[in-house]
């Protein structure tokens, strides 16, 4: 237990700098997957086609093993940092992709028809209905895919980039037991930490008058 | 663990260039010595974390049924559990277990109960009313609704959490094995710094295979089991 608690501050200097750049890391694989998926999954929710693609692709992606993507990708392009955000982004990008197309393909048909009867163009709708309606929903995919990815993204080491919290995660011959948990305790605090953050995010981007029905009572 | 772990690829037998990412004549030469049996060893480790994760999960929902302290708590820990670096949740138990299967599947069914306990309870609750309506109106006793009304009608939301389960462990045993040496994760670590491309991309494609397999698998059985779910009203 001293040897755990010492170990922040012996290895404070290096600790500091493995979380930067675990946290870095994560972020770049997270935005990416919401750059491609956010788009994707709210284009086809929209046009309330392809449910059955959306579905099936989420669930095959899902079930790709990171492991077996880095060794992959390790023999296709090689070790670094390319590598191991591939996989982190394969990992991220369903949640992502499965939470918006649903939010989006689930927003009320009457508020569409509203909005559409007030002469909307479809991008219009999408822009100022669908997505602000979504944005709960989106929100906890992204939540989830954060909270996935820096739990994840030790497996950097492997992939032969340097520089993240799997430094020290995956040597516990350098660091031993207690050097692996502390690190550990980092990660799991920077997977709150992003949690809680992006819950913040959600309440600041939710629109009042979703937040209201979401407070009040159910009416049915 | 009695003998050395092997660390070099086997480049005997067959000419594979290092670089040639995928080379038959390896993978035909080596499938009874290193693939096939890892590929059994891998299938074994996920059926005992699946099983005795959903054993614990169900034990657990059915206990927690009409416990809300206990369900808030169960929830909580294991959704602290997905923050844990996975090698460092495996890495936990090795003072006490060793570097063994055991160590493995302490690791393994933990991470299991969170999605089959949440889907277990779900389906305990979601039952319709009409259906445990018409079994108190027959005289059962809230016992036996629980484990002949609401258990069965369960099982769709069960096999769900099943599938996401299995496709789980299948990933994460791979992980596992820089703790003990076992399943498709061996040839992945022993390849992984070497430059021998085909063990690598051979041991991560027989991986992805088995869970996209296991997805079918775990699909098909859910429609065998719930044969009421098929029928059009």
């Amino acid at each position: 237990m001293t040897g755990y608690l010492s170990f922040f501050s012996d290895q404070a200097a290096l600790l500091v700098r493995l979380t930067v750049g675990h946290i870095l890391l994560s972020v770049v694989a997270v935005v990416i997957s919401i750059v491609i998926a956010v788009p994707l999954g709210a284009w086809i929710g929209h046009l309330h086609r392809g449910s059955f693609l959306v579905v099936n692709a989420g669930n095959v992606l899902r079930s790709l093993p990171t492991l077996a993507i880095v060794a992959i990708v390790i023999a296709l392009f090689g070790f670094g940092y390319v590598n191991i955000t591939v996989a982190l982004v394969i990992l991220a990008f369903p949640l992502v992709l499965t939470n918006t197309f649903t939010a989006v393909e689930g927003v009320d048909p009457g508020t569409v028809e509203a909005a559409r009867g007030m002469g909307m163009t479809g991008w219009q709708i999408l822009t100022r209905v669908e997505l602000p309606s979504s944005i709960p929903l989106m929100m906890s995919g992204i939540r989830t895919s954060w909270v996935y990815v820096v739990a994840t993204a030790y497996l950097a080491t492997f992939a032969g980039a340097t520089g993240t919290l799997g430094d020290v995660i995956a040597n516990i011959s350098g660091y031993g037991l207690t050097g692996v948990l502390a690190a550990a305790t980092v990660s799991i605090v920077l997977a709150f930490l992003g949690d809680a953050l992006l819950g913040l995010v959600e309440r600041g981007l939710t629109p009042t008058g979703l937040a209201l029905a979401q407070r009040a009572p159910a009416t049915t | 663990m009695g003998e050395p772990t092997q660390v070099i690829p086997v480049f005997s037998g067959p000419q594979c260039a290092p670089s040639n990412p995928f080379c038959w004549d390896w993978i035909t030469a080596n499938w009874s010595s290193i693939l096939g049996p890892s590929l059994v060893q891998h299938i074994y480790i996920t059926l005992i974390a699946v099983v005795v994760g959903l054993v614990i999960s169900v034990a657990a929902a059915l206990f927690a049924f009409s416990r809300n302290w206990f369900a808030g708590g169960f929830l909580a820990f294991s959704t602290f559990l997905y923050t844990i670096p996975s090698l460092a949740f495996f890495l936990m138990f090795v003072p006490i277990t060793g570097l063994s299967l055991t160590t493995i599947e302490i690791g393994l069914t933990s991470y299991t109960l969170l999605l089959l306990f949440r889907n277990t309870l779900t389906g305990l609750r979601t039952v319709p009313r009409s259906a445990v309506e018409a079994a108190e109106g027959m005289g059962l006793t809230p016992q036996q609704i629980l484990f002949r009304i609401r258990l069965p009608l369960a099982l769709p939301s069960i096999m769900a959490g099943v599938r996401i389960a299995a496709v789980t462990v299948i990933s994460l045993a791979t992980i596992a094995a820089s703790v003990a040496p076992l399943g498709l994760g061996k040839p992945i670590f022993d390849a992984i710094h070497t430059l021998f491309d085909t063990e690598l991309v051979a041991a991560a494609l027989l991986t992805i295979a088995l869970a996209l397999v296991t997805d079918v698998i775990v699909v098909g059985l859910q429609y065998l089991v719930t044969p009421w779910t098929r029928v059009r009203r």
